[in-house]
């Protein structure tokens, strides 16, 4: 099933926040842009975040603009559950094969939202790191573009669910969609392909997969979201009652046998979180471990007035491990420089960890240099490939963004030197 | 606008089982007909079907439609789909998002809900024309104002994008602070080794050679008039007088350093202290000496020299903590026996720059001491600084030959001399007007919190654009003299259309991030030539073509539009009628909602068109006991969140009616006045939140309307009717769950007060 060749100027690979950006503000420069993401809906990582910092506001409220940017604009393609499959040639006639799963569903004005409820079948839910299970006819998110419902391919062939699925009540559901593939000729790709939370599990002693109660960032974030596993609710997962929180800082940062470099936003993300403890429980103690708080630019007042919070403590220093104790889970950190020894007990325990570049954990078919972390080499100038945003170094959305317009300018040279 | 003999309205209806078993669509049916007199009424099944789509296109040539308005679902949810070209105008009611999943099916109330909301779309809809396009011929020119890495960057890409460049640059030279500095962070893997300053004469080179880019040195700019599209810029090219137009503009200008002078607790003025940039400057010169001519043996460094600190510079100035590291390592290279002490709070080395603090780390003539300086002495030539260390928790002194401050970044934009009002407040705080001021003939100044005036929206001190705007000279500012934008989102989002900043002017950041900054911005200016040419708005109602149209016989010069645009399009003749730039509009309808003549309309947006739906309610009479409250809802946020509430099913009060508004600044008061003549008993104004972290997309839309809604409150008292009868929520699009609650709880409020006792006239 190959559709014919198709022509744009730009092929965008990711559809986060990053690559989003890149595509409509090339498109409206005046491309034709094809953007291939490979989940079922756009926004990447920050639409799993709850409130971005500093202004503690939420992600899919600028999401929600660029959707009705992309929306109306009949210059960008957009291709989900699609993946880049080959690349050859070079500017400007770099031919893309991009491979596109099947949704399972057909587009119709029916909210499946009700029926889905008799569901007999649920898979895990990786939109919310494994925790809790979701139906395998699912809506991603409540900001989902496209806005449509998708069946888990998990659930396919489950009989239960073909069964179920006879019942449809508006002859949306389509289980006969086979994977199809599109070749686009394109005159440079930018690869917003984003960064994945560094593998807690690697870093010993510090008890994430083996203690309940602690937990990373990232999960964090779906526990404080109102459309998260717990509706918002800030609760441990072994259902202790929350009063103390730590944030241990560099988990897996600044750490040769991890990652070498600094994650960047990690520091200003406990910041922020330790707020959604403070509004959820304002009773709590928050304590947050560091070597550095690195906060640059107008981020300090962010830090100043959490320093100045008598519920937030900050101590310096590297945490050692975290060990369950009678009540608790004990946070042990070393101070680097004098080599003191100081532990905390708490209830809940976030590990801060860092940005990990895709590339690093999964080849690219990029004909573009990277470093031996896995990141693009920075390069301002025009490019047939170039890496976008946390592709390149790890970076806040706001840095990510001018990184993403600033990409759509190399595509837009590109365009215009051929 | 008015109504004409070609509207003809068509109205098609969802009737899928869901509809179809809620309400009763024979009902609506006739209200269509009779009562709204559309010329044509359909049910269908399937009404985003491709057959379905075919047979509106069929009925608007056979029936020759001008309207269609569509009951199904909102616009979120058919991306593109109900396109018929531009005579048609479209109108989507979201039907089942406000009616058929929030609330109880066959029940009264949702019927008249539903037959509300078509008698609403219909009326408004015969209100809205598609626009045309205004066209502009655009100077296809782009305007680069400062040299340094970020202004050549730019004037480098947007040349590469075949647009051609004047680059105006203050000094006698290229390259900025950059061009002044030997060594630069590293950048590359891997990532620990400095790079020599050649980066910098090259850009300078090539923006030279490229003969798409008009270099203008020793020039600064006295006058730009105009808007987008057609800016008529003047220069002063050293002494002598030039003009040019350009089409957008990238403010380039860069930073300052924080003014050593004010630093004297912290040893400046002392011999052998020196700051970060006059250690440069001694690096350029080849030897960094002792006043004595001698070598140091030990050289201090003080982090945050000015920075985060509430008395001085409030914010971190990001790049000193690897100005240090290099400035370290340039020493240790030099005089391979010092020793160099770095006094610092947290060492911000972010991203790959970790590798290069490692490096540092590693070296053993480096001693990193984290703790707050107390006081700096001199004594015999020696410098010995106090400080708590943090770390042990007493006081420490460390000696040392040699002080260098690490004083931070000052935008160009801010004050001259990069200082703050006293305690660090914002001083600069534009367009914190306050309306009698202006009245007692004080137009060009503004009062602050603090009780000074400046000029509106531009800083004190920094006159770098020189605008003729009637908002001020330069672009409006934030906090702290950058650039106010959503700074997260949409970072080139600038308050006045066209002209994007770029570089250490808009945020503290180093070389490397300056250049990808650049690059951004450079696109956004190549992008406004684009969408201004084609009549399109910028960001955030891209691609609108609508425009507000001032009916000025009627005007009397009340100046409150001109005053209250976010974005400066509005200047003023003698008089104070408005002159409107319709290029630099963002189409956000705050001054259709300022206008108390109403006479500031767009196309396909306007003042009758609220005032047609407000009338288009049904208000039983007080007996009946059904109460009817209205709701002014912003689309970018308060919309969506209502509309994945009702994705969720949550159930909502049955007598609220939504009108959704561009902004809550486009709401003119007249709409609340006619709300109560009509009857209803309350309305709600929900927007997005004001203040420092704002989040409403035109800036102070929200801001506004909530300062409106003072004179509303007049209003209110006037008429003898409660203060409660209008409110204004703010509502972000992820508080969709606390929806329902808000009309509720407001529904409780008016049930208390009673009914309008205006119902019944
Ligand atoms: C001590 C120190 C050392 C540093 N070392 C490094 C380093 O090693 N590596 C690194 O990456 N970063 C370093 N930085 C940061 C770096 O200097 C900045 O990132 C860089 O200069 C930003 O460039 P810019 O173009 O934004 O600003 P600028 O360099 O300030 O350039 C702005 C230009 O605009 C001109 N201009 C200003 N106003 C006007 C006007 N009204 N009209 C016309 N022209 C105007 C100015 O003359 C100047 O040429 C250092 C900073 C400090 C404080
Ligand atoms: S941002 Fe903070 S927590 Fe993250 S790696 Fe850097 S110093 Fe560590
Ligand atoms: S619509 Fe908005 S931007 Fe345009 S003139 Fe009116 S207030 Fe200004």
């Amino acid at each position: 099933m190959d559709e014919q060749r198709a022509a744009y100027d730009l092929l965008v690979v990711g559809g986060g926040i990053a690559g989003v950006t890149t595509a409509i503000e090339a498109a409206e420069a005046g491309l034709t842009v094809a953007l291939v993401e490979r989940e079922p809906s756009l926004g990447g990582r920050v639409a799993r975040f709850h409130h971005y910092f500093p202004k503690l506001c939420p992600p899919s409220c600028g999401l929600e603009i660029n959707y009705r940017r992309l929306r109306e604009h009949a210059n960008v393609r957009v291709f989900t559950l699609a993946s880049v499959e080959s690349i050859e040639g070079d500017s400007p006639e770099i031919e893309v094969t991009v491979c596109v799963r099947p949704r399972y569903t057909n587009p119709v004005a029916f909210d499946y939202g009700e029926w889905a409820k008799t569901c007999p079948v649920d898979c895990e839910d990786p939109f919310n790191y494994g925790i809790g299970r979701r139906k395998a006819l699912y809506y991603p998110w409540d900001n989902a573009y496209p806005p449509r419902w998708v069946v888990d391919e998990r659930a396919v062939d489950d009989p239960a669910f073909r069964e179920w699925a006879q019942g449809d009540p508006a002859g949306g559901i389509d289980l006969d969609q086979r994977e199809r593939t599109v070749s686009l000729t394109v005159k440079s790709v930018a690869w917003a392909t984003g960064w994945r939370p560094y593998d807690a599990s690697k870093l010993d002693r510090l008890g994430f997969g083996e203690l309940p109660d602690v937990l990373t960032n990232v999960i964090f974030e779906r526990l404080s979201a109102p459309d998260g596993p717990t509706g918002g609710e800030l609760t441990a997962p072994s259902g202790r009652e929350v009063n103390r929180v730590a944030f241990v800082q560099c988990a897996g940062s600044r750490d040769k046998d991890h990652l070498p470099y600094c994650s960047g936003v990690c520091c200003a993300v406990s910041l922020k979180q330790a707020s959604y403890v403070r509004e959820r429980l304002p009773e709590a103690e928050i304590h947050m471990f560091y070597i550095d708080v690195r906060t640059p630019g107008r981020l300090e007042d962010f830090l100043q007035e959490r320093e100045q919070d008598p519920r937030i403590t900050l101590h310096r220093g590297k945490v050692a491990k975290v060990e369950q104790v009678e009540d608790g889970l004990a946070v042990t950190a070393e101070n680097t420089l004098t080599g003191d020894r100081e532990t905390v007990t708490v209830d809940l325990v976030v590990l801060a960890t860092g940005m990990q570049p895709t590339a690093a954990v999964e080849k690219l078919a990029a004909r573009a240099e990277l470093d031996e972390n896995g990141f693009f080499i920075q390069d301002d100038e025009p490019a047939a490939h170039y890496g976008v945003g946390t592709a390149v170094r790890p970076l806040g959305v706001a840095e990510t963004l001018q990184d993403a317009t600033g990409a759509a300018m190399k595509a837009l040279q590109m365009a215009r030197r051929s | 606008m008015a109504e004409t003999a070609e509207v003809k309205v068509g109205v098609y209806c969802a009737a899928d089982n869901e509809v179809a078993s809620a309400i009763d669509l024979e009902a609506l049916e006739k209200v269509a007909l009779t009562e709204m007199k559309a010329a044509l009424y359909r049910n269908h099944p399937n009404l985003s079907s491709a057959e379905s789509v075919e047979q509106i296109r069929r009925d608007i040539g056979e029936h020759g439609l001008s309207h269609v308005v569509i009951l199904d679902r909102s616009a979120r949810a058919f991306p593109g789909l109900f396109e018929f070209g531009p005579e048609v105008m479209v109108d989507l009611v979201p039907l089942r998002e406000l009616v058929i999943w929030t609330h109880d099916a066959n029940d009264e109330d949702t019927q008249m809900l539903a037959e509300d909301y078509l008698r609403m779309y219909v009326a408004r809809t015969k209100n809205l024309k598609r626009p045309e396009p205004q066209e502009l011929a655009v100077e296809r020119r782009v305007l680069v104002i400062g040299g340094g890495v970020s202004g050549m960057r730019s004037a480098l890409d947007i040349a590469g994008a075949g647009v051609p460049v004047t680059l105006v640059e203050k000094t006698p030279a290229l390259g900025g602070w950059a061009a002044k500095f030997t060594r630069s962070f590293p950048t590359k893997p891997p990532y620990d080794q400095l790079q020599n300053g050649d980066m910098v004469r090259e850009l300078a080179e090539r923006v030279n050679g490229d003969s798409a880019i008009d270099v203008l040195l020793d020039t600064r700019v006295t006058e730009i008039n105009g808007q987008p599209g057609e800016f008529e810029v003047k220069l002063e090219n050293g002494g002598a007088p030039q003009q040019l137009r350009a089409g957008s503009i990238v403010q380039a200008t860069g930073w300052r350093p924080y003014n050593p002078e004010r630093l004297g607790e912290l040893g400046y003025g002392k011999k052998n202290v020196v700051t970060n940039v006059q250690l440069e400057q001694m690096f350029a010169n080849g030897s960094v000496l002792k006043a004595d001519g001698t070598a140091p043996k030990s050289i201090a460094f003080i982090q945050c020299a000015g920075s985060r600190d509430k008395e001085h510079l409030p914010y971190c100035s990001g790049v000193c903590c690897r100005a240090s590291l290099k400035h370290a390592m340039q020493l240790r290279e030099m005089y391979p026996g010092i020793n160099v002490y770095v006094l610092y709070k947290d060492i911000r080395s972010p991203a790959q720059y970790e590798l290069f603090y490692q490096k540092a780390q590693d070296d053993p003539g480096f001693f990193f001491t984290k703790g707050e300086v107390q006081r700096v002495d001199e004594k015999d030539g020696v410098l010995a600084i106090d400080l708590d260390e943090t770390l042990l928790d007493e006081p420490i002194t460390v000696e040392a030959e040699m002080l260098v401050l690490a004083t931070g970044i000052v935008p160009t934009t801010s004050v001259e001399d990069g200082v703050f009002a006293p305690g660090g407040g914002e001083e600069n705080k534009p367009d914190t007007r306050i309306r009698d001021e202006r009245e007692e003939g004080e137009v060009e100044l503004e009062l602050l919190p603090s009780g000074k005036k400046v000029a509106a929206g531009a800083e004190k001190g920094a006159k770098i654009l020189n605008l003729t705007y009637r908002l001020g000279t330069d672009l409006p500012t934030l906090k702290y003299g950058f650039p106010d934008s959503h700074f997260i989102c949409f970072p080139y989002e600038t308050r006045r259309t066209g002209i994007f900043a770029a570089g250490c002017v808009r945020a503290p950041m180093d070389q490397a991030q300056a250049m990808m900054d650049a690059n951004g911005a450079s696109l956004k200016a190549v992008q406004a030539l684009e969408m201004t040419a084609h009549g399109q708005t910028l960001h955030p109602r891209s691609r609108d073509l609508s425009y507000p149209d001032f009916f000025l016989q009627r005007c009397t010069q009340c100046k409150r539009c001109t005053e209250d645009c976010p974005f400066g399009a509005l200047d003023e003749d003698e008089k104070g009628t408005p002159l409107p730039n319709l290029a630099r509009c963002r189409r956000c309808g705050t001054c259709m909602g300022a206008c108390p003549e109403r006479i500031v309309n767009f196309q396909n947006f306007n003042v009758p068109m609220g005032n047609s739906m407000i009338k288009a309610v049904e208000v039983p009479e007080e007996l009946e006991e059904k109460p009817r409250l209205i709701a002014f809802v912003c689309e970018n946020d308060a919309l969506p969140a209502l509309e994945i509430a009702a994705r969720r099913r949550m159930k909502f009060n049955p007598w609220v009616r939504i009108v959704p508004v561009r902004c809550l600044g486009s709401v003119n008061t007249v709409w609340l006045t006619n709300c109560l003549d009509a009857g209803f008993d309350g309305i709600m104004l929900l927007g997005c939140k004001h203040g420092d972290n704002y989040q409403c997309h035109f800036v102070r839309g929200s801001e506004l309307a909530e300062y409106r809604m003072e004179n509303v409150q007049e209003k209110l008292q006037q008429m003898q009717l409660e203060q409660e009868r209008v409110q204004v929520s703010a509502v972000a699009i992820d508080e969709w769950a606390s929806l329902p609650e808000l009309f509720d709880d407001y529904y409780e409020q008016i049930e208390e007060i009673g009914p309008n006792p205006f119902k019944d006239f």
